[in-house]
């Protein structure tokens, strides 16, 4: 593995971009569940069933957990591109870190 | 000066394709990377070719690839990058030609620096007296925080993005053009930043940061990159200096 590889920078870029990947494929299937409505409870009902799905409900999970970090992520970059925001990089990671794990815990807590 | 032990190291030999060789040398006491690669060429082989002039952190050319890491050589010190009883692996950096062994082409780097419009332009009329510029003023701040650059092509080496797009300006040529866009007494800013924003200028930078971490003069091209995106921001939306 390159060194360039192994800093912090290059891995906080590839989960960014992981995450966002992850959204983009989730959108459309977003979409599909809410066009599911559009022929009637019946439909949207039988769709919920399906997301009630312990196998689901984790993937749910994940998808939140891509959207904060693509967000948190995406928000250091603004902050140096826009604000020249002069970062410690480990403390900027460290801090979303610290969202994305705060999201996750939320989602968790109230989907019990 | 001691020699305790010996130290093994692999030498890239070739150019695009070729091998590693092994060579055996003494690990002395404050040795840097370029003494190791000096001795090999006196003492072992002739043959191998490498780059270096000041010895002294001035001149930008004796950078390669140091266990995998792009640095420069002569103010690398062996046990900096070595443990007691690792091998030094010794490579040409990335992104560049190789011409031979350790020995790379940099034409295509110093071509950049002039598509970025890297270099002063004084206008029709320059000036009749010396320019005075307060060392305080913001403008000169952010040059001078880029200005030291020896252009070793360690970031240019260490950069994804120069790996995925051959035409990428790269961080050295960028942060070149970000220190002129702060030079007052520069008239070539709107070419300079119409020649940055195309898609493989500034722009495309992915804010990994590789040319930050690994800038042997502490320079951080990131944020100059990040400078010239504003600026271009600032100018496509009539803001200009």
């Amino acid at each position: 593995m390159r060194a360039s590889h192994k800093q912090r920078g290059f891995i906080a870029a590839m989960i960014h971009r992981i995450a966002g990947i992850a959204l983009a494929v989730f959108l459309p299937l977003h979409f599909l569940a809410l066009a599911t409505a559009l022929n009637g409870a019946k439909g949207l009902e039988s769709f919920l069933q399906v997301t009630r799905q312990p196998l689901v409900q984790f993937a749910e999970f994940g998808i939140v957990v891509a959207l904060a970090a693509h967000l948190a992520l995406g928000l250091r970059v603004l902050a140096i591109e826009f604000f020249d925001f002069r970062e410690k990089t480990l403390v900027a990671l460290s801090a979303c870190a610290a969202a994305i794990c705060a999201v996750g815990l939320i989602f968790v807590l109230n989907s019990g | 000066m001691s020699i305790s032990r010996m130290l093994d190291v692999d030498v890239w030999r070739g150019t695009e394709t070729g091998k590693f060789q092994l060579f055996s040398i003494p690990r002395r006491e404050h040795q840097t990377v370029l003494d190791v690669v000096t001795e090999i060429q006196r003492d072992h082989d002739a043959t191998l070719s490498y780059r270096f002039a000041c010895r002294v952190g001035m001149c930008g050319s004796c950078a390669m690839v140091v266990n995998g890491r792009p640095r420069w050589t002569c103010r690398a010190r062996v046990n900096e990058v070595v443990r007691d009883g690792e091998r030094l692996r010794l490579e040409p950096l990335r992104n560049f030609t190789v011409v031979k062994d350790l020995a790379v082409e940099m034409t295509q780097f110093f071509e950049k620096w002039q598509q970025a419009r890297g270099y002063f332009e004084p206008g029709p009329q320059p000036g009749n007296d010396f320019a005075v510029v307060p060392p305080s003023t913001p403008e000169r701040q952010a040059a001078d925080a880029g200005i030291e650059c020896i252009n070793c092509g360690v970031c240019y080496s260490a950069c994804d993005v120069v790996a995925w797009d051959k035409d990428y300006l790269g961080p050295a040529a960028l942060n070149r053009a970000w220190t002129l866009a702060n030079d007052v007494r520069d008239k070539g800013n709107a070419e300079r930043l119409k020649a940055v924003s195309h898609a493989s200028g500034c722009h495309a930078c992915h804010t990994h940061m590789s040319c930050t971490q690994f800038c042997p003069k502490a320079i951080a091209p990131t944020y100059s990159i990040a400078g010239l995106k504003r600026a271009v921001l600032r100018r496509n939306l009539g803001f200009t200096r």
